[in-house]
């Protein structure tokens, strides 16, 4: 390509329209930050609750419980109405600098460089593939997220008797839309001792779904010629092998973030969230770059992935006003059974985390959960928290348990 | 032999070809090219759905093939004829080169003798280097590299393309494409043979035998007892294209008497791939994945590429190479049968394939069948882009400018547009399945591998789906 491509410059350019980046949107704008687009790849924005067509949205951020479609669509009308211009059809797939990127859309392709950019590209769910689990390739085998697509916008069949690879709060959103679809959710297969996310379930929940769980399992191989026809499964801690007859499978939660724009800057990754590193007011590695929502912690509900893009708006305005100095902070480290911790660095004059809340996710079960913060070999807080930690969701420390550190010692240990 | 239910086919074609992958579909084309009537019969719904679509894609120079072979001969010329195909319809290739790394004093010994093979191949480009030349062009290779032979002409390919070009342009030429026409059983007649299979009898005076998995038991429908196919089942990883800057070069291990041996090559669609594995089956359907083929591919990964592993896989698959108990392509015609077998193209006939289609129109001719060249032949087809060194649609300012659905992304991990899954279904040999539209387009090959666009992709194929008379009725299991 030879000839200069279209450019356009917006004040801030939100990368990805679900809840975290159309409500960053909608607030920059509510707060004068100038002109604000939002670009998403996807027909029509709202993100992964546009096809996740059950209830449970909305809780924290509007204080009310609505389905993900409605939800999706409260979110877009807001952004809307307050005129953020957003940009559907629209993807981003490069960049040109550091505050420019390449987009694809009908209207043709072009450059879009802001003074602030806000990612928001979520997460997905782990394909079998990339789980590294062998066999053959039958069709009937999905992500969460495929199979919601079909179901929810395509209303395509399924098939009749599935497994679902996975314990979180995602698996038993599979095994509704499965029995919406008319497919029996026949077996749950988890790796832990105890369905992850089964406690946030109340009796009426778990009746309703009646999902059998085998725990301290995985899959060993996807079988079946055309159609799949069985998984073999194997006991964790006896190692005895058994097969289990279905026609679908799909492998549920196990989540990476879209971090491919991330990767491709060169934006300093966290190794454990596979997101970018980011401080308490969501700054990446490159000035005038911040990040919200899943991508930041994958992977958490719809209604914190929004309310971090409330946190990001007033932290990009500073930064539109020059009055956003981040100074050296220090790392927060999550230890065993953490698997990690989101954001990653806490900055002296920093605000908050988002919600006052550090987002963690565990490896085992704990149900009175003993927190301790240690830096330069001392403990700093122990604090016993009312609520359990389980595997598959996020456990919320309040922040406040940061309030005896020093802001310019070494890294804070964080474990239970 | 099998009564079948109609005739629909009351021509007697003067070859038919039998198996439609890559060999096939060079010699079915390469045959068009003269003034004969020819039918490809493939068994399964789409060209290039056997040993054709899972390989390693790599165009070989033939630098290490055994020298005074018919396959070293076929190798050395199919690598510029294809790449002059390719050159000619677009079928995606990137002359990357290759290092063949010695990672101890037994290997590294071993490449002097390697380069003379190299030479008394017809290839005179090798070069020993040194570990430190090594670590230059592949700075991400793991540690204990004592050196290596270069090998700068070896590249990447499409094989899916490849395939699909061949066939389009064997269509074009006037070809009949017989999809979903197992031969299930011959009869040699005085004047024509009859091949049976489910969807009628086809009858051609001369019988070519490219049925690559299936070859010795077409063979054996003719009478003979020559060869026994062995199915020799490769397995690999594709790794996600944030890896690619990892790998410029196709990385092949020194060869041993077990092999080629496991490499880690970058992929014409931008991914990383390692493997494949070599193992002797006996199912010749087995193209499934396995525990132990993941732990070897894995060790072998962790000692050539460490940080390779801990990059996201994208997708594993298997394929089966015709391995058959001789040291060299197996291809005879027996003239009293009007017949003309191709059978051990083991793991070369990608590279060879239109090499292949030379020589077997050269051993035709020689039978004495009349082979007149055309003067008339279509130019050869334009084929889609889907590779990642070069425009890709939606990449192309004038072509969405002309055509919105170019820059409409449906699979945004491949950044696939509507306007080449339309295509695709509408494309002279179209795709007839959510499988052979992977093929065309990368559609759902990305690292979600449908999470975001599965569901998207099946409507559009539903919605654009065309009835082209290779078969007669699409499907998706
Ligand atoms: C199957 C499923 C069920 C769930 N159920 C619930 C539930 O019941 N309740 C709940 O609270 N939460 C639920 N969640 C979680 C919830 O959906 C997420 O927390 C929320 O969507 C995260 O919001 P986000 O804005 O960070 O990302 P997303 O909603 O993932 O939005 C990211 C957007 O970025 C766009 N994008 C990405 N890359 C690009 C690019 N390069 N160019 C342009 N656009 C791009 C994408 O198209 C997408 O629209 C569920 C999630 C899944 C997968
Ligand atoms: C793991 C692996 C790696 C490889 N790497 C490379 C490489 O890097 N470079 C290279 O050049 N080559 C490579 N090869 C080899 C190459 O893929 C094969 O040599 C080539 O694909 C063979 O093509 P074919 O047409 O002979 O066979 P196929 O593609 O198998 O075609 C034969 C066709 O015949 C059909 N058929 C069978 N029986 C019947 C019947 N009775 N009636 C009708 N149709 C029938 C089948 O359905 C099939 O489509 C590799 C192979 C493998 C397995």
């Amino acid at each position: 390509m030879t000839h200069q491509l279209p450019l356009i410059e917006p004040d801030v350019l939100i990368i990805g329209g679900g809840p975290a980046g159309l409500t960053a949107a909608a607030e920059l704008v509510d707060r004068g930050a100038g002109r604000v687009m939002v670009v998403d790849r996807e027909k029509h924005a709202g993100g992964i609750p546009r096809h996740s067509d059950h209830t449970g949205y909305g809780l924290r951020d509007l204080r009310r419980v609505m389905t993900g479609p409605a939800y999706a669509r409260h979110l877009t009308d807001r952004a809307t109405r307050s005129g953020a211009e957003i940009r559907t059809s629209t993807m981003v797939t490069g960049w040109s600098d550091q505050h420019t990127v390449d987009v694809t859309s009908p209207e043709g392709r072009y450059q879009i460089r802001a003074r602030a950019i806000v990612l928001a590209t979520g997460a997905r769910e782990r394909p079998r593939t990339a789980r590294r689990i062998p066999g053959d390739r039958p069709h009937g085998v999905y992500t969460t997220g495929q199979l919601q697509n079909l179901v929810h916008l395509h209303h395509q069949p399924v098939g009749k008797r599935a497994v679902i690879v996975g314990g979180e709060l995602v698996s038993w959103s599979a095994a509704m839309t499965l029995r919406e679809a008319g497919c029996t959710p026949a077996l749950m297969i988890s790796k832990y001792p105890k369905a992850e996310s089964y406690g946030a379930f109340n009796a009426a929940g778990r009746t309703i779904l009646r999902v059998p769980v085998a725990t301290r399992s995985r899959v060993t191989q996807v079988l079946g010629k055309g159609r799949c026809e069985a998984v073999e499964i194997e006991h964790l801690d006896t190692g005895k092998r058994r097969t289990v007859e279905c026609d679908t499978v799909v492998f549920t939660g196990d989540w990476i973030p879209d971090h491919e724009l991330v990767r491709s800057a060169g934006i300093t990754l966290d190794e454990s969230t596979l997101g970018p590193l980011t401080d308490t007011a969501l700054r990446t590695s490159r000035p005038g770059v911040f990040a919200v929502g899943n991508m930041l912690h994958p992977v958490d509900t719809a209604d914190v992935a929004a309310l971090d893009g409330k946190h990001v708006a007033q932290q990009v305005i500073n930064h539109l006003d020059g009055r956003s100095k981040p100074a050296e902070g220090v790392r927060l480290i999550a230890d065993a059974p953490f698997r990690w911790i989101a954001p990653q660095i806490l900055r002296p004059g920093d605000p908050a985390p988002a919600r006052d809340r550090l987002l963690l996710w565990t490896d085992e079960f704990v149900r009175f959960p003993r927190v301790t913060v240690r830096q330069d070999g001392r403990v700093v807080t122990r604090r016993t928290l009312a609520w359990p930690a389980a595997p598959g969701r996020v456990f919320r420390i309040p922040s406040s348990v940061l309030d005896g550190i020093s802001r310019t010692g070494g890294p804070v240990h964080i474990t239970m | 032999m099998t009564p079948t239910p109609h005739r629909p086919h009351p021509e007697i074609f003067d070859i038919a070809v039998i198996g439609g992958g890559i060999v096939g579909s060079a010699i079915a084309r390469e045959l068009s090219g003269h003034d004969v009537s020819v039918a490809l019969l493939e068994a399964r719904d789409d060209v290039g759905d056997g040993t054709s679509k899972a390989n390693t894609a790599i165009l070989h120079t033939g630098f290490d093939a055994k020298p005074g072979t018919l396959e070293s001969r076929l190798v050395a010329r199919g690598y510029h004829l294809l790449s002059d195909y390719a050159k000619a319809t677009g079928i995606p290739v990137e002359h990357t080169g290759a290092v063949l790394v010695a990672w101890n004093q037994e290997e590294l010994d071993a490449l002097p003798a390697l380069k003379e093979k190299a030479e008394a191949n017809g290839y005179e480009h090798c070069r020993i280097v040194d570990a430190d030349e090594v670590y230059r062009v592949l700075p991400d290779l793991g540690e204990g590299v004592l050196g290596g032979l270069a090998v700068p002409d070896e590249s990447i390919i499409c094989t899916w393309t490849t395939n699909l070009a061949l066939a389009t342009d064997a269509k074009q030429r006037g070809t009949t494409l017989l999809l979903e026409h197992a031969v299930t059983g011959i009869d040699v007649g005085d004047d024509a043979t009859t091949l049976y299979t489910a969807r009628g009898d086809v009858r051609a005076r001369w019988v070519v035998n490219a049925a690559g998995l299936g070859a010795d038991m077409i063979d054996q429908l003719f009478g003979h007892d020559r060869f026994t196919v062995t199915p020799r089942r490769g397995e690999l990883f594709v790794f996600d294209k944030l890896a690619r800057p990892k790998v410029g070069k196709i990385v092949l291990p020194v060869p041993s008497s077990r092999g080629k041996g496991v490499l880690i090559s970058p992929t014409i669609y931008g991914n990383v791939m390692l493997g494949p594995t070599a193992e002797d089956l006996t199912d010749r359907t087995n193209t499934a994945t396995s525990e132990d083929g993941y732990d070897f591919l894995l060790s072998k990964g962790a000692r050539l590429m460490p940080s390779l592993l801990s990059e996201e896989v994208t997708a594993s698959y298997a394929g089966l190479r015709a391995a058959i108990d001789r040291d060299d392509y197996l291809i005879e015609a027996t003239p009293e049968q009007r017949y003309l077998l191709v059978g051990g193209i083991r793991s070369t006939g990608l590279t060879a394939g239109i090499a292949i289609a030379e020589h077997v129109t050269g051993l035709l001719a020689e039978t004495g069948l009349g082979l007149r060249s055309r003067s008339d032949l279509p130019a050869p087809p334009r084929m889609p882009n889907i590779g990642e060194a070069t425009t890709r649609p939606y990449q192309d300012t004038d072509l969405i400018a002309e055509d919105t659905a170019y820059g409409t992304i449906v699979c945004f991990c491949e950044r696939v547009t509507e306007g080449e899954i339309r295509d695709a279904c509408h494309a002279p040999v179209p795709a007839r399945s959510l499988e052979g539209l992977r093929r065309r387009t990368r559609a759902m090959n990305g690292r979600c591998q449908g999470f975001f666009c599965g569901a998207a992709v099946a409507a559009l194929r539903t919605q654009h789906q065309t009835d082209d008379g290779c078969c007669s009725q699409h499907k998706d299991k």
